[in-house]
């Protein structure tokens, strides 16, 4: 580009900050920017998906333990005459003779006694049908028709051992892992940012004292205090990632003194000194903009640690507890119901899998649009 | 003269490297050769691909870069070759020196080694036999104690030492031609003098051809038969050394031989008031402070008194490590010193940061990093006016606008680049910039640490001109703190020289320059000098 | 070089004693007991036990035994299992741990390094993606998923090796538990290595290998490779720490005695002293790890002396 003193022009060209330069870089990164898609995809469907979901994420349906997930509604063909039959038997009756009519089954059954009207609840209690009603009762009142709907429910991703719906679930578990992930972060970061920033800028010292603490707290067996702390406290959601953010924040802090004290020895800040410019004008003009960019990819590749730690724990059994649940909690049930029940692993890995793959790319990728080196 | 044989022709060669923004074309087709015993140089300021030319032709290219062309050694295009193949030549025929002497030896393992290596790879010696030989080596590049030196690390070296094993290295396998790609510009002026004579005697004992690639004239009109002149990838002049230098045909070889600082700077009357005075300033650092550990303490200045009148300008000049910079910042009261700084009457030493606040627009300080001393996150705008929001707090941001514009004219940059950000400049253009952050506050005393060290000559000497221009419009005083001894003869009026921390000799510019008493100032001057005196006697 | 290794040790004591205070009063704050059964026993019951495990005695005075019997290496008697003292259930597990650990810890570093060297050498070509993103898949596969799959398919429907269990030993049965526990290991050291060696071989001191004509495999090998392989080895430290709480799932998933499934079991039975033994000899590994992987530094860089 050329500067030249002749054409003086009034109005100042734009320029092109580093963030917009790091910007185009991002977005020109494909693998970056399909796994932002991605992100927010799962994002969505963990946040509005249970609402839009037919199904409640703990509604139990007995009929309906452990079935493959399927495109198709359950029932299916084959399995509405038995569970018909099955349910007349429950309500203490005899069939004699099924007929199915698109949706509507209907039958012709008799009792030894008289047919108690109230028998259609048998039906409706049945996941598989509704709007049961007797009609065309006999004189005696000994036999009837009944009718009822097929009640049709689609299950994509299956239901687990309990008959709860396997995509509401994994829905629901997406909102708690995502949840303590972004909590866990926010709280590692902001401990972390305080800390090495403060070690950082003041130096000396104080800087080597706080700095031994985190050598010392570094050798700390923190995977089993945190594992300690859930078991005697209980499995509580907010001390959860009280713990794991606690736990985190030791790399943040170094990553962010390291990073103040070189940002403190640039002749840029030294120059704002000589310049008279105060403390607080130094770390809000010079220090904080310049820190930003390692913060935020150490941020990013600090949820899906956060994330895994999490389902780490509830893995153990020492998660959220039911009828909550996270994707961890939901692949310790799929690995052990592996066998005859693949989709009860498959599904909450596929998102968990996903959102970790994704959030590893964005990473990289923020981390490469931010290097300063190819700049 | 008798025409000798060709060792090496480099034929239309060019070389484009492949970057996201697009192809950069380092090198448009350039032809360049070298005779047997011959040294050739190839000039030109960064960015001119002389030093890619020479990485092209021996296969060391970034692998994004592309080349084309001929590069003939003995009859062969060792262009392109596979690395088997071109193996036999590189490293046996044709060696290579480099410009980082700090990092261009494997950290991890012994001088020796690392000699040694080359010469059984190519000369089929065993380990025994090399380690002999590369202990003569080192004894034909005058490392003191060899024995020693030989299994000593590099991080135990300093850099003119490293330096000479890698010239060692390049002889080990008796080269034709040797490369040397700006071999001494990382070094202070006396390493360097000592460095070019080495190459020099080698040459004049082994009789191998040189290529010495290089941005210094003066090192050019030293040893050079012939000159290739490079500007933007191109070859835009070549011949004899003496005609390119009593004759030169292409108006950019002509700027570059004007490019040396020129003039002296008028003498300010005695009446002059005195503005600082420094009386026996000394700085100590606490090297390494453990934890809890006893402390090793380093004199960085010692005992360092001097005296400006306003106007005047003050050069400091010492070699790395001679509390140059230091003492520069101990001025300014940026660094805890002893001793006395009074500033037009007022004592400054002791004050706190808050008590100098109000002092430091009056007294400035410019960086030798013209990419370091830029907060890459904010706009040239905002990095100019930054001053004024500490010491003129009542001006709108308007009025700030105006300033920093004026302040940009004054630099000569056009103001409509105010809103740019740091990174969209060239070198010469960021140090107006850093020139500019210090104008706008009008002060009285400018601090500037090797303000030019870091450009091209000829931005260099536009710098320098500036600052003269920027000194008489707003009678400005200077403590000038520089290696470069051209430049500050022509911007100093006293010059003082410093090592280790001490003040060596001062005086009038003109009478250091003429009449050093001091051993280490001949030395200093000697070595800087005689490439300017070989250009002044040349022009 | 022994002054500065007895100095580290030295200036591990105060280390581990925090680990043993803060662990001591943290388990003992907490609600429950060993003895809290779903059936309460007997109040007499109840007096002798805590007599013999000495929990009748306050806090601090228990505190001090504790530290007392440490110092003697005695980590005293388990509370669940009743039979056995913490140093019996140590001698069997923890060589079946590190055991287990120094395998998935070499098989990560040899296979890891290979790869990230492989990559290194053909940047940004497709070998160099498909290695990066198998990698990374590595990192994000949790390895409680990567199990039970591994299981079902070389477990179950191949049949090829067995399930679960440490088979006292067996080869075929340590095969699963390293190879998932060294998985997530191998990416990271992967990633580790070919961003360190892309570096190393973009420095100036292999561009003078390079320059001097040596084999690529000196300079691939010999100069580039050794400067980058530090970074890995600074690495080795936390991923002893992390092998070790990755151990804590493949134990419990394999069924393998180590200690990292004591461990789980301990807390969930509020066993105080297996709980306080696994923490404590969890962190004397790391330091101790963390001090060979420093002198191991030093060995490998000239620079770094310990004097």
């Amino acid at each position: 580009m050329s500067v030249t003193t002749q054409d003086i022009s009034v109005v100042p060209t734009r320029g092109r900050s580093l963030w917009d330069d790091a910007r185009d870089r991002l977005l020109a990164n494909k693998a970056a920017v399909g796994s932002m898609i991605v992100l927010a995809v799962i994002s969505v469907l963990s946040v509005i998906g249970p609402m839009l979901s037919p199904h409640e994420f703990d509604k139990v349906y007995r009929d309906y333990v452990k079935v493959p997930a399927s495109l198709t509604a359950y029932p299916l063909p084959e399995q509405v005459q038995p569970a018909f039959e099955s349910v007349v038997k429950r309500a203490r009756l005899t069939i004699e003779g099924y007929e199915r009519n698109g949706d509507v089954v209907s039958a012709r059954i008799s009792s030894k006694k008289e047919i108690d009207p109230r028998s259609t609840r048998y039906f409706d209690r049945s996941d598989l049908f509704k709007n049961a009603e007797l009609v065309d009762f006999a004189a005696d009142k000994k036999s009837a028709v009944i009718k009822a709907d097929i009640n049709y429910l689609h299950f994509y991703f299956g239901t687990d051992a309990n008959g709860r719906d396997m995509m509401t679930r994994t829905f629901i578990a997406g909102r708690v892992s995502l949840t303590i992930g972004l909590l866990a972060t926010a709280v590692a970061i902001s401990i972390g940012v305080l800390y090495g920033a403060t070690s950082g800028y003041l130096g000396g010292r104080v800087d080597q004292m706080m700095m031994r603490v985190v050598d010392i707290l570094y050798s700390l067996p923190f995977i089993f205090f945190v594992i300690m702390l859930v078991v005697f406290f209980g499995r509580n959601f907010v001390l959860m990632f009280i713990a794991v953010g606690a736990v985190e924040w030791l790399d943040m802090a170094r990553i962010v003194r390291g990073q103040t004290l070189s940002i403190k020895r640039q002749e840029y800040v030294q120059a704002a000194e000589a310049m008279g410019v105060s403390d607080g004008g130094i770390v809000r003009r010079h220090i904080i903009p310049n820190t930003l960019g390692p913060v935020v990819v150490y941020m990013t590749l600090l949820v899906p640690k956060v994330i895994l730690l999490e389902s780490f724990l509830s893995f153990l059994g020492l998660g959220v507890q039911e009828p909550m649940t996270s994707w961890g909690v939901l692949i310790s049930e799929g690995a052990r119901n592996l066998q005859g029940a693949g989709w009860m692993l498959i599904f909450p890995s596929i998102f968990l899998t996903s959102t970790l793959f994704a959030l590893n790319f964005i990473g990289d990728g923020l981390r490469d649009a931010l290097d300063p080196k190819d700049r | 003269m008798e025409t000798k044989k060709t060792v090496l022709d480099i034929q239309g060669l060019k070389v484009n490297f492949d970057t996201p923004t697009g192809v950069v074309e380092a090198v448009r087709g350039v032809d360049i050769h070298v005779k047997a015993g011959e040294t050739v140089a190839i000039v030109g300021e960064s960015g001119s691909g002389k030093s890619q030319t020479m990485m092209a032709a021996m296969g060391l290219l970034a692998s994004n870069g592309r080349t084309d062309g001929v590069v003939d050694y003995e009859g062969r295009n060792i262009l392109g070759l596979s690395i088997r193949e071109l193996n036999k030549v590189r490293g046996k025929k044709i060696t290579m020196i480099f410009q980082e002497p700090m990092t261009s030896l494997d950290p991890l393992y012994t001088i020796g080694r690392q000699l040694a290596e080359p010469m059984v790879v190519h000369g089929g010696l065993s380990w025994k036999a090399a380690m002999a030989k590369a202990l003569d080596l080192l004894k034909l590049v005058n490392i003191p104690e060899p024995e020693r030196k030989i299994n000593a690390y590099p991080y135990e070296m300093s850099g003119g030492q490293r330096q000479r094993v890698m010239i060692a290295m390049a002889l080990a396998n008796d080269p034709d031609v040797l490369i040397a790609d700006e071999p001494t510009t990382a070094l202070d002026v006396t390493t360097q003098a000592q460095i070019l004579d080495l190459l020099a005697d080698l040459q004049k004992r082994l009789g191998m051809a040189v290529i010495f690639i290089t941005h210094d004239l003066g090192i050019v009109r030293q040893i050079s038969d012939r000159v290739y002149v490079m500007k933007t990838g191109e070859v835009v002049e070549s011949g004899k050394t003496a005609e390119i230098f009593t004759n030169p045909q292409h108006p950019y070889t002509r700027m570059l031989l004007d490019a040396e600082p020129t003039g002296s700077k008028a003498p300010v009357p005695d009446s002059a008031k005195p503005l600082l005075e420094v009386q026996k300033v000394n700085v100590e650092f606490v090297l390494d402070p453990g934890f809890l550990k006893p402390a090793h303490i380093l004199r960085a200045v010692d005992d360092v008194s001097l005296f400006l009148r306003k106007g005047q300008t003050l050069g400091i000049v010492g070699e790395s490590g001679s509390g140059k910079s230091t003492l520069g910042r101990a001025v300014l009261n940026l660094l805890p010193a002893t001793g006395r700084v009074v500033y037009n009457g007022e004592l400054i030493t002791g004050k706190t940061r808050a008590q100098m606040q109000k002092l430091r627009r009056n007294m400035q300080l410019v960086f030798q990093d013209p990419f370091g001393s830029l907060s890459p996150r904010l706009t040239v705008g905002q990095i100019i006016s930054e001053g004024l929001l500490v010491h003129e707090p009542s001006l709108t941001a308007k009025d700030r606008d105006d300033r920093a514009c004026q302040a940009l004219e004054e630099v000569s940059l056009d103001p409509s680049v105010r809103n740019r950000y740091p990174h969209e400049f060239s070198g010469g253009q960021r140090q107006r910039i850093a020139i500019a952050r210090t104008m706008v506050l009008k002060p009285e005393l400018v601090v500037l640490d090797e303000p030019t060290s870091a450009l091209d000559r000829t931005i260099q000497k536009q710098i320098v001109e500036l600052l003269r221009e920027l000194q008489s419009a707003h009678g400005l005083t200077y403590l000038f703190i520089s290696h470069d001894l051209a430049v500050v003869r022509a911007i100093a009026d006293t010059v003082m020289v410093m090592k280790t921390g001490k003040v060596i000799e001062a005086g009038p510019t003109e009478d250091i320059f003429q009449n050093p008493q001091n051993a280490y100032t001949k030395k200093l001057i000697g070595a800087a000098m005689f490439t300017q005196n070989q250009l002044k006697a040349s022009a | 070089m022994t002054r500065y290794v007895l100095g580290r040790l030295l200036a591990a004591i105060p280390t581990i004693f925090l680990i043993i205070t803060i662990s001591f009063f943290l388990i003992r704050i907490a609600p429950g007991g060993p003895f809290d059964l779903e059936r309460p026993l007997e109040a007499k019951v109840m007096e002798n036990l805590n007599k013999i495990y000495n929990l009748d005695k306050p806090l601090w005075e228990q505190y001090l035994l504790y530290l007392k019997s440490i110092v003697q290496l005695d980590f005293g008697p388990s509370f669940y299992f009743r039979d056995f003292s913490i140093n019996e259930l140590f001698a069997e597990s923890l060589p079946i741990s590190i055991q287990l650990g120094l395998s998935a810890l070499c098989l990560a570093l040899v296979v890891g390094g290979m790869l990230g060297v492989a990559a290194a050498l053909r940047q940004n070509k497709p070998a160099d993606y498909s290695i990066m993103a198998a990698a990374t898949l590595g990192v994000t596969i949790p390895n409680f998923v990567v199990a039970p799959i591994l299981t079902l398919l070389l477990g179950v429907w191949l049949g090829w090796l067995p399930v679960g269990g440490w088979g006292n030993g067996a080869f075929i049965n340590k095969i699963l538990p390293v190879i998932t526990l060294a998985l997530p290991q191998i990416a990271v050291v992967a990633r580790l290595t070919r961003g360190s060696m892309i570096e190393a071989l973009r420095s100036n001191h292999v561009r003078t290998a390079r320059a001097y004509g040596l084999t690529s495999y000196m300079v691939v090998i010999v100069h580039a490779l050794r400067g980058a392989i530090l970074p890995v080895v600074s690495y080795l430290g936390p991923a002893a720490a992390a092998l070790l709480t990755g151990s804590v799932v493949i134990e419990t998933i394999f069924g393998i005695p180590g200690i990292g499934r004591y461990f789980v079991q301990g807390a969930l039975n509020r066993d105080y002293t297996l709980v306080m033994g696994t923490v404590v000899v969890v962190a004397c590994f790391v330091i101790i790890f963390n001090l060979v992987v420093d002198l191991l530094y030093a060995l490998l860089d000239p620079r770094v002396r310990y004097d």
